[in-house]
């Protein structure tokens, strides 16, 4: 293959990827009651690619689905159909291939929970090194003062426990160790989520930064509209386990189609709105363990119609996004 | 200003408090002044740490022991309150002033049903019997947007969504009819399109019923939709404090309008987001003069020696050096 086909190849492609989930009660309780097994369907029939050097960002409510994706995405779950690619490799031998797994890495939401409070930061770093055989001896040291260096701590910090370290800087810690595998495609899970808004933009910031001068491909998962539109090329709206609007992050904030897309960014509150009033649109999302049938939308949408209630929509191209609406298709929206 | 015949409700006068730590003691609020009219909300908003929700915790009297107020005072319509003993802050708190936290979880009785709680929460307040009770139940969770009121109000905390519990929470909270409301990140635990739903509905009930209300939130967006005079705290201090608009639009403080800029916007797409570079204090090294001056790009040499109050600055007031040299 030439250089200029594997430019081109998306890092990671997902094709029709759903993951079900068995949610049923133990079996013994199950049959007593006379229950059926009950599946969750948390991802249904997702398909996406995302460019080298760009991001694409998911964005949804609690239960949306995202985060499964998200770790299908590294290989943390397998899909329970469709196909799920990480340079054109199947995710499932990727995995097994050390030089193709030392390639993805993830960043994740809670730096509390995520860094191991008996390590000492430096051990941390330096794990991934060791574990993929990329220096040795004194080497290690010195590549984990340089990731350090680069996230925004001092090579001295190396010695601390993540304990005496603030929330934003744990976070930079978490960066630093995603980063020591040399990875070019990180799956980067609410990751300012837990910080406040000051501490947030310094690792957005850094985020960004590390983006343009390492090369580096992200899958961003939020539910903050905001943050999102900052930081992604491509945007992906999920509802219910399925992508609802996908396209060009410009396109969506400047003309979102979908009903639930223009929900979203309709309730966000926002500092532009000082003292307006608004109508929340009402309802809740529903439990994901029993869909509704057709459009899973439909019971909030306010455009529904019968077709809604029975017809499933498909992802069809609608100017320079792709939406998953009958009412987008067939123009009464 | 005799009390009462004004409309200010709520007045807090150099509040300080205090925990008492093997290590010393970590002063956590530190003079804090401000005023709640009737009918008014009052955002108090900040980073982690920054005493708002201890500021609330201060007006209603639940500090965490061994935290203590060892300064200041906290006035309701005229009348002191954090000097009361506890049996009569706990007749205070629930009928004068109510209470909504974040997790509706955990402010709810999971073996109790929501009727129940409600009924108790009204007969302990308001001399009605447990018939009307239960009929002034059904209308607050009518009017709290419960679907099927009358055939839920039976049932357990854990047959309802996050958002329908927050609602009946919110329903607790107002059922003995308070003159204020102090809501700790009433939304923080929804999801977006359910927060715009908790925030419309509280400012409505505010509004009708002249509740004044106290939101402590860290989301600035909800403060600047929800109202009417927000204040930002920082290492345990009121920065700055003013009309909402004014605050968002034009801070003073130089905090505040770094944390302004650092917020993603919706509207439009910056290559980078202003930062304020550093992290704030933790109360164990709160530095000399204003808190902020290690992180402030307009720091003077009085900002590292002396300890700014609030004053005017602009259509606000802020606790920084910079308006003292301007007015001199």
């Amino acid at each position: 293959m030439s250089d200029a086909m594997a430019a081109d190849r998306p890092v990671l492609e997902a094709e029709h990827v759903t993951r079900v989930f068995d949610v049923s009660r133990p079996m013994l309780a199950r049959l007593m009651a006379g229950e059926k097994k009950r599946m969750l369907r948390a991802v249904d029939d997702a398909s996406f690619a995302i460019r080298r050097g760009t991001t694409l960002s998911l964005v949804g409510e609690s239960g949306c689905g995202k985060s499964t994706v998200a770790r299908m995405a590294v290989g943390l779950y397998a899909p329970s159909a469709g196909a799920m690619r990480f340079e054109g490799c199947e995710l499932s031998a990727a995995r097994r291939d050390a030089a193709l797994r030392r390639r993805m890495n993830m960043i994740f939401q809670d730096p509390y929970a995520s860094l191991n409070p008996r390590w000492r930061v430096r051990d941390i770093v330096a794990e991934p090194i060791r574990a993929f055989r990329l220096a040795r001896g004194a080497a290690v040291s010195e590549r984990v003062a340089e990731l350090l260096v680069q996230v925004g701590l001092s090579a001295a910090d190396g010695q601390k426990y993540p304990h005496e370290f603030s929330g934003g800087q744990r976070q930079r810690v978490s960066i630093a160790r995603a980063l020591a595998s040399e990875p070019e495609f990180l799956v980067c899970d609410e990751p300012t989520s837990a910080l406040d808004v000051s501490v947030q933009a310094q690792i957005l910031n850094l985020m960004k930064g590390l983006q343009e001068r390492l090369g580096l491909t992200y899958l961003f998962i939020s539910h903050n509209l905001a943050v999102v539109r900052h930081m992604s090329e491509r945007l992906g709206v999920m509802y219910l386990g399925r992508i609802v609007e996908m396209g060009k992050a410009e396109a969506i904030f400047s003309k979102p189609q979908h009903p639930y897309t223009r929900l979203l960014l309709e309730a966000i509150p926002d500092l532009e709105m000082v003292g307006r009033a608004r109508t929340p649109v009402g309802g809740e999302v529903p439990s994901p363990i029993a869909p509704p049938p057709g459009c899973a939308f439909h019971p909030r949408c306010p455009l529904a119609r019968e077709k809604c209630r029975s017809v499933r929509p498909e992802t069809a191209r609608a100017g320079e996004v792709e939406v998953a609406c009958h009412a987008v298709a067939e123009g009464w929206g | 200003m005799a009390g009462g015949a004004d409309a200010t409700l709520l007045e807090v006068r150099d509040l300080v408090v205090e925990f008492p730590t093997r290590r010393g003691v970590l002063r956590a609020l530190d003079g804090i002044s401000f005023s709640i009219a009737r009918g008014e909300v009052l955002g108090v908003v900040g980073e982690s740490g920054a005493g708002k929700s201890l500021t609330g915790a201060a007006i209603i009297g639940l500090l965490e022991p061994p935290g203590r107020v060892v300064g200041g005072e906290i006035r309701l319509d005229g009348q002191r309150i954090d000097n009361l003993p506890q049996a009569a802050m706990r007749k205070v708190r629930g009928k004068r002033i109510g209470a909504i936290f974040q997790d509706p979880l955990t402010t709810l009785n999971p073996l109790l049903s929501i009727g129940r709680q409600l009924v108790e929460t009204i007969r302990t307040h308001l001399p009605l019997s447990e018939s009307e009770a239960r009929e002034r139940a059904i209308s607050w969770l009518e009017e709290v947007g419960i679907p099927a009121a009358r055939q839920r109000i039976d049932a357990y905390p854990h047959e309802f969504s996050g958002g329908m519990r927050q609602r009946v929470v919110i329903a607790l909270a107002l059922c003995a009819e308070p003159e204020m409301v102090v809501a700790d990140e009433p939304t923080t635990a929804l999801d977006v399109s359910i927060q715009a739903q908790i925030i419309a509905l509280m400012k409505r009930l505010a509004a009708e019923h002249g509740t004044a209300v106290m939101l402590v939130t860290h989301d600035m967006g909800v403060i600047a939709e929800t109202c009417d005079r927000v204040a930002v705290m920082y290492a345990g201090r009121i920065a700055e404090i003013g009309p909402v608009r004014e605050v968002v639009k034009h801070p003073s403080h130089p905090y505040t309008s770094g944390l302004m800029a650092s917020i993603p916007a919706l509207d439009r797409k910056v290559a980078r987001l202003a930062q304020i570079e550093g992290a704030m204090p933790r109360l164990t090294t709160i530095p000399r003069g204003c808190a902020f001056n290690p992180r402030c790009p307009k720091a003077m040499d009085v900002c590292r020696q002396e300890k700014p109050g609030l004053r005017p600055a602009g259509a606000t007031m802020a606790a920084c050096h910079l308006y003292e040299v301007e007015n001199v």
